[in-house]
C-alpha cells in the first residue's frame, strides 16, 4: 500500500540535479512524479520510479546519498475542490503533514497526490476509514 | 622616544653578555625547579653548566606547545604558587590550553617591554591610550594595559565590541592612541564612517595592532583611514603576551627586548639554526621568567632576524612581520585555529565523513569561516528542518570547539578533493601575502 520513493540529497551547485537525472536516464529509468525541496545550502529531489531498488543503485554508483521512503498515494479527482476536500480531513484527525506533491495522470484521468506524515500507518488509516482511494504502489510503478 | 635607552640601545657584545649570564641562570632554575626540564635534560645528558656560550644553546631541547600542554595546567610553573600573582591562557586551541603564570616580578618586566613598545610608536605620559584588545585570558588586553600604566599614559580599558561606544569615547575622551587587530580597526573606521565620523577628525597619533595577519595593503588602509601610523605589536602567551617585539618609527621590522627573550631562527624540518636574514620558524627563550620559564619555545611562527643598524638608534634585533607558520594553524577573528579541532568536532558527531574542508575569506573587513562537510546516508533525512538540525549541531559542536560560529556547508560524498598526500584542509582565501 505505501509507495517506496527515492530521496536524494543535492548539493547546492550548478548541475547536480542535471547529473542525477542524467543518471537515471542512462540506467534507463523513468519518472513518474518529481518534486525538489529547496534551501539556500542543499536540496532534496524527491522521485516516484519504476524500480525504486534498480535507481538507488545507479544513484549511488553515481555518489549520491538516496534514500528509500515510504509515502502514500491517494487518488482525487482532478476537479476542482479535490485536494482540498482531503486536507480538510487531515485537519480534522490532527494529521500533520511532512509534505506533498501531485501529479495527473492521462489513463485515468485522476489526480494523484502523495503524502508523507510522522506516521503513515494513522495516515493509511484515516483515509481509510474516510473512503477515501488510496492508490496501490504497483499502480503508480506501472502508470 | 626610546624607554630605556641604557637597555635598548647598549652595544652587541655588552647583550650578549648579558644574555649569556641570564641564559646560565635561567637553565639552571628551570634545571632546578620544573620537573619537565630536569627529566628532558637529564635523559639527553646536557646540564646547565654545558652552557658555556650563548651558542651552547644548540644542546638545548626544543620545548613545544605539546610539551607545554602535557603539563597543564600548572606543570610548568618554577615557582611555589604563593608566588604566581596572575595566570593568563591560551584558547586551548589543539587540546588542552596552555597557562601562562606570572609572578609580580614577571608583570613589572611584562609592563618594561610593552613600555618600550608603546615608546617606540611615539606614546608617552600625555597620551590617551584606547585599549580594544580583549581584557580576560587572553594576554592581549592586559599587556598593553601594564606597559601603557608603566608610562603613565590614560588607558581606557574598553576591550572589543561596543563599537558605536568606542567611536563615541574616541570622540569625547580625544582618544590618541588605538590598539586593536587590524580587522577591528578596519571595522571601526567603517562604522565611525557610518556614524558621520571621520575616523581622520579624531587626531589619532598613533596605532598599535596585532594578534592577526596583515598585508602592508591592510596597513596602508588603516593608516589613511586614521590618518595615522600603524605599527606592529608581536608576542605570545607562552613567553609573556604582547610586547615581545613591537615596530619602530621606521616601520621596518619588530625590535625584540633582547635582554629579556632570546631569538633564534631554525630550519622548522631540520630544527638548525639559520643565518641571519634567511626566513624560518622563529624560536624564543626566556632570559627572564620567575613564574614560568620557556626555553627554545617554537612558535611555529615564520620569519627572519636582521641585525644591522636601525634609523631608531636601537641596536635590538629586528624581526620581519609574520608572514606565515609553520604548522596548519590558521588565524582567524584573531583567534588561533587548527584543522585538527574541527576534526574532533565533527568526530563528535557518530557517522561523519571525516572528510572536510576550511575555507576562510574575508568578504568584507571582517573573516569568515566555512567549514564543508562530506554528508553520509546517517546523516541524510529526507526532511529539510531535520537536515538543518544536523547542520545547526555541527556548527554547535565546532563553536564549542574553536570558540568561533562557522558556517556549515553539507557537501556530496566525494566532493571534497583528495590528495596523495597530506589533505589540504584549509584554503585561505584572504589576501595576506
Amino acid at each position: 500500500m505505501k509507495i517506496s520513493q527515492l530521496s536524494i540529497f543535492l548539493e547546492n551547485k550548478e548541475g547536480r540535479l542535471w547529473n542525477a537525472l542524467d543518471a537515471l536516464a542512462n540506467g534507463g529509468i523513468n519518472i513518474r512524479a518529481l518534486s525538489l525541496a529547496d534551501t539556500s545550502d542543499f536540496g532534496i529531489l524527491r522521485i516516484i520510479v519504476h524500480d525504486p531498488e534498480k535507481a538507488k543503485k545507479i544513484l549511488e554508483e553515481n555518489d549520491f546519498i538516496v534514500k528509500i521512503i515510504d509515502v502514500v498515494g491517494v487518488e482525487l479527482d482532478d476537479t476542482p475542490g479535490g485536494l482540498a476536500n482531503v486536507l480538510k480531513l487531515l485537519n480534522e484527525n490532527n494529521i500533520n503533514l511532512e509534505y506533498i506533491y501531485a501529479f495527473t495522470h492521462e489513463k485515468t484521468e485522476k489526480a494523484i497526490l502523495l503524502l508523507q506524515s510522522k506516521d503513515l500507518d494513522i495516515l493509511i488509516n484515516v483515509l481509510e476509514n474516510n473512503n477515501v482511494n488510496i492508490v496501490p504502489s504497483k499502480e503508480v510503478y506501472n502508470l | 622616544m626610546i624607554w630605556n635607552e641604557e637597555a635598548e640601545c647598549m652595544s652587541r657584545e655588552e647583550l650578549r653578555e648579558i644574555q649569556l649570564k641570564k641564559l646560565q641562570k635561567i637553565v639552571k632554575k628551570a634545571y632546578e625547579n620544573v620537573p619537565y626540564y630536569n627529566k628532558k635534560y637529564t635523559k639527553l645528558g646536557v646540564f646547565p653548566e654545558d652552557i658555556e656560550t650563548l651558542e651552547d644553546i644548540n644542546k638545548l631541547p626544543f620545548t613545544t606547545k605539546d610539551d607545554l600542554r602535557e603539563g597543564y595546567p600548572f606543570g610548568m610553573f618554577a615557582v611555589p604558587p604563593k608566588e604566581i600573582v596572575e595566570v593568563h591562557s591560551s584558547s586551548g586551541t589543539t587540546g588542552k590550553p596552555v597557562v601562562s603564570g606570572y609572578t609580580r616580578k614577571d608583570l613589572d618586566n611584562w609592563s618594561e617591554i610593552m613600555a618600550r613598545g608603546l615608546n617606540m610608536m611615539g606614546i608617552h605620559e600625555e597620551d590617551i591610550i584606547q585599549n580594544t584588545h580583549g581584557y580576560g585570558l587572553f594576554t592581549g588586553g592586559f599587556g598593553v594595559h601594564y606597559g601603557a600604566q608603566k608610562i603613565g599614559s590614560i588607558v581606557v580599558p574598553i576591550s572589543t565590541g561596543q563599537t558605536r561606544r568606542q567611536i563615541e569615547i574616541m570622540k569625547d575622551f580625544g582618544t590618541t592612541t588605538l590598539i586593536f587587530t587590524p580587522s577591528y580597526g578596519l571595522y571601526l573606521a567603517e562604522v565611525a564612517k557610518e556614524e558621520g565620523i571621520d575616523p581622520k577628525s579624531v587626531g589619532l597619533k598613533a596605532i598599535g595592532f596585532g594578534a592577526e595577519m596583515w598585508t602592508e595593503e591592510m596597513r596602508k588602509k588603516i593608516e589613511n583611514d586614521f590618518n595615522a601610523p600603524a605599527f606592529n605589536i608581536y608576542g605570545l602567551t607562552e613567553l609573556m603576551g604582547p610586547g615581545i617585539a613591537v615596530e619602530c618609527s621606521s616601520q621596518n621590522g619588530l625590535h625584540i627586548s633582547e635582554d629579556y627573550f632570546l631569538p633564534e631562527i631554525i630550519d622548522p624540518n631540520t630544527g638548525k639554526q639559520l643565518e641571519e636574514g634567511k626566513k624560518g620558524e622563529l624560536v624564543l627563550t626566556n632570559l627572564e621568567r620567575e613564574g614560568m620559564p620557556i626555553i627554545r619555545f617554537r612558535t611555529k611562527d615564520i620569519t627572519s632576524l636582521h641585525y644591522d643598524k636601525c634609523e631608531c638608534t636601537r641596536t635590538f634585533v629586528k624581526m620581519d612581520r609574520i608572514t606565515g607558520r609553520s604548522d596548519d594553524m590558521i588565524k582567524v577573528k584573531g583567534v588561533a585555529i587548527f584543522p585538527s579541532q574541527i576534526e574532533k568536532a565533527l568526530l563528535k558527531i557518530d557517522s561523519i565523513e571525516p572528510h572536510y574542508q576550511i575555507i576562510v575569506n574575508r568578504p568584507h573587513l571582517m573573516d569568515e569561516i566555512e567549514v564543508k562537510v562530506e554528508a553520509s546516508p546517517d546523516i541524510f533525512f529526507d526532511e529539510v528542518k531535520e537536515m538543518i538540525n544536523i547542520k545547526k549541531k555541527i556548527e554547535d559542536y565546532i563553536e564549542n570547539e574553536i570558540g568561533l560560529r562557522v558556517k556549515v556547508s553539507l557537501v556530496e560524498p566525494k566532493s571534497i578533493p583528495r590528495s596523495e598526500g597530506k589533505a589540504v584542509r584549509v584554503i585561505d582565501k584572504r589576501d595576506l601575502h
